[in-house]
């Protein structure tokens, strides 16, 4: 028997709202879970103090330190490296073997899981180069891992410019390097952004390559050769070890709430630049 | 034994005047008014050929027209003017292109500062995503103009050689892309003006614009004609009559002929350009 048009046509928009509010929903389930739990246990002090009695009771400021000094590093070491590496592939090499294998290699380092990075952070930095477990290993470590999303991810920005810009920016005199910086960067900056946000996310709630190479002391960081716990392992050592399970959900709280601000924030920034620049 | 020694000069003479009949330029200039010599050039891709043997001028202050069907060459001729086909990497090319008497392929030159001393303007308009403004000042500033008052000045009087002034004064803040198509390529045109070249490139830079917008640009070519060496790549053969003091028809690589475009039109010397004007092919 035939379906009439109509019917498959409302049927599969049915289907399809269904699959993505049930995505959404479980989504929204989580984070209202957490929030649920974990809000009413955040507090000032909680977001001011030094943990007391190994976390249960007192605040999670220096986890707070220590994420943003890893994750900071690690994207303020990984961006430059990952958007020239992403430049050199579009702009300056001819497709070819050695490109291959960049954008392979790039690739197979984005399927590793963390806990690879992290063994290997704790065997070169830590160990080998003598770092001891510190911000720096773990920022190294974290630099790694985000490193092939920036490339891929600012490489398809840049491939997105039209190739009629830099076509003009030649005819009107530019060399390749204005071209890239004033032209490409200029039009790929939103996607560029899009890449880095979505590495500082993936920063922020790394656990398992930052247990193996910042450590987990509970002191405040006052460089980055000290060892600091980041509010992710933090989350996992208090759950895992049973020693409060509010305090779990509260840090858990605070670590979504960072990692909705920080998203924000970029993309106000971008959007900013994207209308100051269309 | 000077006879001997004679005879070998008037050999030698004779070598010369057949080799210079032999390659003689077909469409030259006027003695001393060539702006571009382009002498027996070929461009090739992945070593087939694109364009063969050209030779031809473009004298100072003339608009050339190049005519022809699809794939003839033009718009590889045109680029290789400016050495745009170079960021291809398959291009290699032979023969000599002179822009006022120097090579431009020779190993000495600065590309970038070639390409502002023959300007061009592409068949689509592109505005860079940004101001009217910022694209106008661009090409200038990548030449290391920086003064605000002087690229005041500039824009605007691009912008009036464009034909384009009266309608942007007010809105050169807001983005080049709110234009409409046909004031696009005007400010297309004014960018390139704003290079302050010696020779405009336009690679059929009507084709997609209404006749009013088509009339407008004509309108500029004619004034801009006082000042510098303009060569149309047209699809319009009567773009071509209109728009142009001599016209070379180019066909499958090759230059057929060149010469004044009223003679071009209405008494080409082959046959094959009588075939294309009339609408025979092409």
């Amino acid at each position: 028997m035939r379906i009439p048009p109509r019917i498959t046509q409302g049927l599969a928009v049915s289907a399809m709202w269904v699959l993505a509010s049930l995505t959404l929903g479980v989504l929204a389930f989580i984070i209202a879970y957490i929030l649920w739990h974990g809000l009413p246990h955040v507090t000032w002090t909680f977001l001011t103090e030094s943990p007391k009695a190994m976390g249960r009771e007192g605040g999670v400021l220096p986890m707070i330190l220590g994420t943003a000094w890893v994750t900071g590093l690690a994207v303020l070491i990984a961006a430059p490296i990952g958007v020239a590496t992403a430049i050199y592939l579009t702009e300056y090499t001819r497709e070819g073997r050695l490109t291959a294998v960049i954008r392979f290699g790039a690739d197979c380092l984005a399927g590793i899981p963390s806990i690879i990075f992290g063994l290997f952070g704790f065997v070169f930095f830590v160990i080998t180069l003598g770092m001891g477990l510190s911000i720096i290993s773990g920022a190294l470590t974290l630099t790694l891992m985000v490193l092939p999303t920036i490339i891929r991810t600012s490489e398809e920005a840049i491939r997105a410019v039209p190739q009629s810009f830099r076509d003009v920016s030649f005819g009107l005199g530019s060399t390749r390097w204005q071209m890239v910086t004033q032209v490409v960067l200029r039009s790929a900056l939103p996607g560029i952004g899009t890449g880095i946000v979505l590495s500082i996310g993936r920063s922020i709630s790394e656990t398992a390559a930052v247990m193996l190479t910042a450590g987990s002391a509970l002191g405040f960081p006052h460089t980055a050769f000290d060892s600091s716990r980041t509010l992710a392992l933090h989350f996992y050592v208090l759950s895992r070890e049973g020693l409060s399970m509010s305090n779990a959900y509260a840090t858990a709280s605070v670590l979504i709430i960072a990692i909705l601000l920080v998203n924000l924030a970029a993309y106000w920034l971008m959007r900013r630049f994207v209308a100051k620049v269309a | 034994m000077t006879e001997p020694k004679n005879n070998d000069v008037a050999k030698e003479d004779a070598r010369l005047m057949a080799e210079m009949l032999a390659q003689q330029p077909a469409p030259a200039c006027p003695a001393g008014t060539a702006k571009i010599k382009v002498e027996d050039f070929s461009a090739f891709f992945d070593g087939a050929a694109v364009l063969r043997n050209i030779s031809l001028e473009v004298c100072e202050r003339e608009r050339l027209a190049i005519i022809g069907p699809a794939s003839s060459g033009k718009t590889t001729f045109l680029r290789s003017l400016n050495r745009l086909n170079d960021l291809a990497p398959n291009f290699s090319k032979t023969g000599r292109i002179l822009l006022a008497g120097r090579d431009i392929y020779g190993p000495e030159v600065d590309v970038a500062a070639l390409r502002r001393r023959i300007g061009m303007v592409y068949a689509v308009p592109v505005p860079l995503p940004w101001t009217i403004y910022e694209n106008l000042t661009y090409g200038p500033r990548l030449a290391g103009v920086h003064s605000r008052s002087r690229l005041d000045a500039l824009v605007e009087s691009c912008l009036r050689s464009a034909f384009l002034w009266d309608e942007v004064k007010d809105r050169l803040n807001e983005p080049a892309a709110n234009l409409s198509g046909g004031q696009q390529q005007r400010m297309c045109l004014a960018r390139v003006l704003a290079l302050e070249p010696e020779v405009l490139l336009l690679d059929e830079p009507c084709s997609g614009l209404d006749p009013i917008s088509t009339a407008k640009i004509e309108d500029a070519l004619a004034q801009l004609r006082s000042k510098y060496s303009i060569v149309l790549v047209t699809n319009n053969t009567k773009q071509a009559a209109r728009a142009s003091d001599r016209t070379a028809f180019f066909l499958m690589g090759e230059l057929v002929e060149c010469g004044p475009t009223a003679q071009v039109f209405t008494n080409p010397k082959h046959q094959r350009t009588s075939d294309y004007i009339t609408g025979h092919f092409g």
